[in-house]
């Protein structure tokens, strides 16, 4: 059923899902669900960084050597993109609880921008590895390193760099579906569920970040 | 934050300026990260990181992520998960540290 405030009459005019009492409760059970979702994804996380921490504290050696093979001033850039882009996120719901629909395609624009550039720094690191042969498990081919522990800790670095970059893709892939939305005008003050949510699921991804950067780049 | 359920159609807006201000202290952060990393913490070093890292994770989560102004919901589904992972580690830490050390065997 439809509240409909129907006053702006230019403005799109989205429909409140029939089994909803009003918009209000819509929003509220939508943002519920998405963090429940949020909360499989710290759990999946989660069990990477116990085996993370667990492993750092039986091996520190070999965990300082493998992070001397990553570059911290490419680990801070992606931080400084991740979070710049966490804030133009935030600004895009702002603006639309402004009702300034340009402002809000700026700003997902440049979110969706930040990410590709996050996914083309890790582009560049991730070469570099394959190059040296720094890679998990028993792919790993470094000829120094040779029959060291190495090879867990780039089995750390992979599936967790890889799994966050993952959620970084998907991420983009949203943003640019909400930007397909914000062109036909669908976002504004009384409806921005849809940027919410996908916000809440990027700012997760920024979170994540924020614990993987100094784990892996810094403390190793 | 149960004055959620009373105003029906208004939705907290968080000010610009609070936007801001939250992106100049994770960078300001960040800059922490970094430099604290170069001094010797000793064995404290994970933990000075983790805890840097977490004063970052409370303002996203806080400003970001809209928990200090929504329903009190959201904030204890983020706990419950956190709970959880807490559990995980300790157990799993339990079991690691308690074990009878054998060569060559984690």
């Amino acid at each position: 059923m439809s509240t409909a405030d129907t006053t702006d009459t230019t403005e799109y005019n989205h429909h409140t899902a029939h089994h909803f009492d009003n918009a209000e409760a819509e929003y509220q059970a939508s943002k519920l669900g998405l963090w429940v979702f949020l909360m499989t994804e710290i759990l999946m996380f989660g069990g990477l960084f116990v085996g993370y921490i667990i492993y750092h504290q039986k091996m520190p050696e070999t965990f300082a050597a493998g992070a001397q093979f990553l570059d911290w001033k490419l680990g801070s850039l992606n931080t400084v993109i991740l979070i710049f882009s966490s804030l133009t996120m935030a600004l895009s719901i702002y603006y639309a609880q402004m009702g300034k629909k340009a402002m809000v395609l700026y700003n997902l624009y440049i979110t969706f921008f930040c990410g590709l550039g996050f996914m083309g720094v890790k582009a560049i690191e991730y070469s570099h590895k394959i190059h040296d042969g720094l890679l998990p498990g028993s792919l790993f081919s470094h000829a120094v390193e040779a029959g060291t522990n190495l090879p867990i800790y780039f089995s750390f670095y992979f599936v967790m760099t890889g799994l966050h970059g993952s959620h970084v893709l998907v991420g983009m892939g949203l943003i640019a579906w909400l930007i397909v939305r914000a062109h036909k005008g669908h976002f504004g003050p009384k409806y921005f569920t849809p940027l919410e949510c996908v916000g809440l699921f990027w700012h997760l991804v920024d979170l994540i970040w924020i614990y993987l950067f100094p784990l892996l780049y810094l403390v190793g | 934050m149960s004055s959620s359920h009373e105003h029906h159609q208004e939705h907290h807006i968080v000010p610009l300026k609070t936007l801001l201000g939250v992106f100049a202290t994770l960078m300001v952060f960040t800059v922490i990260t970094v430099v604290a990393a170069r001094i010797d913490f000793g064995s404290l070093h994970t933990f000075v990181a983790m805890a840097i890292a977490s004063i970052k994770a409370f303002f996203v989560l806080a400003y970001f992520m809209h928990l200090k102004y929504d329903d009190r919901t959201f904030l204890v589904s983020f706990l419950l998960s956190v709970f959880f992972l807490i559990v995980m580690y300790f157990f799993s830490a339990l079991d690691i540290v308690t074990r009878i050390p054998l060569e060559g065997i984690l």
